[in-house]
Parts: structure tokens; sequence; C-alpha cells
């Protein structure tokens, strides 16, 4: 074989390979959520568990929320400030924080923190539970692992993140107020009749609708890493940063998408 | 009674059992030695479906494992107790809650008063005191870990025992105590078992047969006296390397004693 056409097989055998585990991770991923699917119906499982994953994630991931979403409604009105004074009537002001907190701020950074610390901590406990044979012994005693394990992470998540994205939009939406006040001296009325002037209903849906398209994302993904982790713990570190890198990313494409998709349609 | 009949697995290019066949009676059993990586604990994961074969059938109590479904496959796990080498005790429950879970039948996990009676009962079964119950396992010795995971094995009463190194990482005391609850179980419960290790004498201790897997293939079976006065270079081999093993460990363990008698 000569030189150039080695030096072309190179590539192609890379990129044949990466298509290949693509396919496997698209494959088995599907496969996993099917099961998932099929795995509701054991309700009397996974409907306690739930309760538990819910409280353990929402409420110990509420504080981080609410301090983020406090930071990002307090910055929002200070360079809407800086932006606007002088050229917009103020009121605008009251428009842009709610509407930046209700369609953007809110559910992706609340996604972005939960991808974090909630999908490192789904894939370090389950790829924990898979290397230390956890789960091979809750399959050997004949009990599903998906019901047991994956679907009451999922369905907390998908509990509790829309939730917490409410949260964090009403914290952002009145520390942004108190900011504008205090910074631009902007009254209640007038922050109240810009929220009220630019705002539709569907915007808390669109809200709503990402958010859970997030924590979709947020608890399956993770999920599907820590729980085919191997390897050890070295598995487990990669399957964790992993697990938060790919969630990340698929929260940014998912917003891309959602905001084409609904906003279009608005 | 438990048979694989020609089985073949690989790990990509890694080939681990190349036409494995064995026959296991009902009451009977069977221990299956050889060194670490040869395939004994991948047997014994496909005896109860963890792994399925590449070829060649594995049948327990008379259902091609291979072929069942998923409903068929949790029914036939639920008449195998499996001890899993570490324990693979579940650390956020308490020891009582991780037996429990061993009761397999769903009527019978249901019932508080019949699972708290279960759970003391295989607690006394394998010889541990009835608070440990209250207990989680990151309180537990590695020998207590071993025991809890073996009463979770027998909790729901199961017609078949797999024991994963039931005795690695154990010292020697703590060994004979594991192979003891292994005669033991057999004699009280009267359970098929296989009992996977690479400790030779252990084994033959608990064992009525004892099959040797040797390069991806069962070198010799047999009573343990036959195995004993083989000839084959394999087993002798395998022999002298834990007879060496069993001198070393043997030589500490006096080692200790003695520094324990000076101090």
């Amino acid at each position: 074989m000569s030189n150039g056409a080695a030096l072309t097989l190179g590539p192609l055998r890379l990129v044949a390979r990466w298509s290949l585990r693509t396919a496997d991770h698209v494959g088995r991923f599907s496969f996993l959520i099917v099961d998932m699917l099929r795995g509701l119906a054991e309700w009397r499982i996974w409907v306690p568990r739930t309760l538990d994953q819910a409280t353990a994630v929402g409420y110990g991931s509420l504080f981080i929320v609410l301090l983020v979403s406090a930071f990002a409604g307090a910055v929002t009105s200070l360079q809407t400030g800086y932006q606007f004074t002088g050229t917009l009537p103020l009121y605008y002001a009251g428009a842009v924080i709610s509407e930046s907190m209700i369609l953007e701020l809110g559910p992706v950074l609340t996604a972005l923190i939960l991808a974090g610390r909630i999908g490192a901590r789904y894939a370090a406990e389950l790829g924990t539970m898979r290397v230390t044979e956890q789960i091979d012994a809750l399959e050997s005693l004949g009990r599903s692992p998906v019901s047991h394990l994956l679907i009451p992470r999922v369905v907390a998540g998908l509990l509790v993140i829309p939730a917490l994205t409410m949260f964090a939009n009403a914290t952002g939406i009145v520390v942004g107020y108190l900011t504008a006040k205090g910074s631009l001296g902007l009254t209640y009325g007038d922050f109240e009749y810009g929220a009220r002037y630019f705002f539709r209903p569907l915007d808390l849906w669109y809200s709503a609708i990402k958010s859970g398209c997030f924590a979709a994302a947020v608890t399956t993904i993770p999920c599907y890493l820590g729980f085919n982790t191997q390897q050890g713990a070295e598995g487990v570190g990669r399957a964790t940063t992993t697990a938060v890198v790919a969630a990340s990313v698929a929260i940014l494409m998912l917003d891309a998408l959602t905001t084409k998709l609904l906003l279009v349609a608005k | 009674m438990i048979e694989l009949l020609d089985v073949h697995k690989r790990f990509v290019e890694n080939v681990v059992l190349d036409g494995v066949s064995l026959e296991v009676k009902d009451g009977e059993t069977v221990a299956l030695l050889g060194p670490s990586g040869v395939g004994k604990s991948v047997t014994l994961k496909m005896i109860n479906g963890l792994l399925r074969p590449d070829a060649g059938d594995v049948i327990v109590d008379g259902l091609h494992v291979p072929q069942l479904g998923r409903k068929e496959l949790a029914t036939l796990r639920g008449k195998i107790g499996y001890v899993f080498q570490y324990g693979a005790l579940f650390d956020s429950m308490s020891v009582a809650e991780n037996i429990r879970l061993g009761i397999t039948d769903e009527t019978c996990y249901n019932d508080e008063k019949f699972c708290e009676n279960r759970i003391q009962e295989c607690l006394r079964l394998v010889n541990l005191a009835p608070d440990v119950a209250a207990k989680l396992p990151a309180e537990l010795s590695g020998g207590m870990k071993k025991r809890v995971g073996i009463a979770r094995a027998i909790a729901g009463q199961p017609k078949y025992l797999l024991y994963d190194e039931p005795t690695s990482g154990l010292d020697p005391v703590n060994a004979d105590v594991i192979d003891g609850l292994v005669e033991r179980l057999r004699d009280e419960l009267g359970v098929t078992s296989v009992v996977v290790s690479h400790d030779v004498r252990g084994s033959f201790r608990v064992a009525d047969r004892v099959a040797l897997l040797w390069q991806a293939k069962i070198r010799a079976v047999g009573p343990p006296d036959e195995i004993l006065a083989s000839k084959d270079p394999a087993v002798l081999q395998f022999l002298e390397r834990d007879l060496e093993m069993t001198l070393i460990q043997s030589e500490s363990q006096e080692g200790r004693e003695a520094r324990g008698r000076n101090v």
C-alpha cells in the first residue's frame, strides 16, 4: 500500500469508528428509553422512590438555583439600564428583565446548573453501582434496575426541574426589579406596565415546555452513561464528566431547537 | 439441575470460554476452580442470565437461559441466589433492607411481619447477631459483608446458590468461617451450589465435585480426591501454585500470632 493510501485510510478509519460508536450509543440509548417506558407499568416500585429522589434533588438544588437566578436578574437589570438609559422609555426595562428571565435565563441557567448538580450525581451514583456490581445484584434478585433506579431519577427530574425553573423566573424578576429600582429609579408601576405590555401567556408555557425538554436531557443522558459505566473508578470519573458535558451540550442544542419551533409558532 | 453445553464467550478478541460443558446435579456442590481472569465469574453470570453465551446453551431447572424473556428470567432468578465477590450490598440501605430485597416473592416481600422474621432467620443462618440488621454496609467488616451477601442470597429460599469467590480478600480464619457456612447451608437447606474460587483448600472442603477451568476450557472434573491424584500437568501446576500461596498465608498468620504473643 502506498503512503498516500495509508494516510487516507487513517482518517477514514477514525470516521468509521466514530460513526459506529455513535450508532451504538444511539441504539442503546433508544433501548433504554423503551425499557423505561415499559417499566412505567411497575408504578408500585418507582412511585415511592421517585418521591425520595424528588425531595433530595429538588430541596438540595433550590438554594443554588435561586442564588444564580437572583444574580442573573440583577445583572440583566444593570445591563438594561446601561444600554437603554436616555434612549428608550424606562418601562422597557420591566419588559426586558421579565421576558429575558422567563424566555431564556430562567430555564437555561437552571438546566445548566442542574446538569452539573443532578447530572453528575446520577452518573456517579449509577456508575458506582455498576462497577461495584450492585446493579447486577439487583438483576440477579429478579428485580428490574430500570424500575428501581432509572425511572425514579428521571421522573423526579421531570417533576422538579420545571418547578425549580418557575422559582428561578420569579426570583430573577423580583431581584431584577429591586436592582432597577435602586440603580435606575424605576417605579413598580413602570416595571409592571412594561412587564405586562410585552407578556403573553404562551411565554410561561414556553418556559415550562423548554425546561421540561431540558429536564429530559439532564436526567436521561447521565442515567444512560452511569448505567453503562465500565472499568472501575476511572470509568465512573469518565462517565460523570461525559454526562455533565453531554447534558450541557444537549441543553444548548435543545434551547435553539425549542426557540425555533415554539417561538416561530408564536 | 444446571447444564452448560459447549459454551463459548469472547470479549472483543479475548476468548474467555471455548466450548465449556459442565453439569451440576440437584443437591450437589460443584467448585469451579481456576486462576484469575480465566472466566469463572463469566460462567457463573451465564447461569443466572447476567451474560449471554456467544454460542452453546445454558440450561437451569430445564429452562434454556439464553432464550428466556425478561419475565421468565426474573422468575428463574427468584430460584437462584447469587453471592457476589465483594458482597455488592446496596450501600444506601440497611442490612435488613438489603436482605429484604432478596425475598423474591412479592406477596411475602410486602408482608412486614414475614420479612422481619425472615431477616432474623437469615442472619441466624449466617451467624450474625440480630442487631446487625439496623447497620449500614459501611459499618461492617469484609467478612460480615460477605455473610450479609449470603443472607440476602438465601432470603428468597432459592433452589440454587451461586458463590462468586466467597472467600477472596478474607484472612484464613474468616475464609474458614465462610467455607463452614457454605457447608452448613448445603446441609441445612439442601441447595444445589456452584462455588467459583481460586482457593483450592476451601473448595476441596465444600465441594462434592471440582472442575478446573484452564485456558478457556474445563481441564478436569471429578471428586476432590480424584483431582488431587491427577497427573495432568495443568492440574499439578494449579495445585502447586495454590499450595505456595497457602504456605505464604499460613506463615504470615503465624508471624502475626507470634508478634501478638510478644506484645
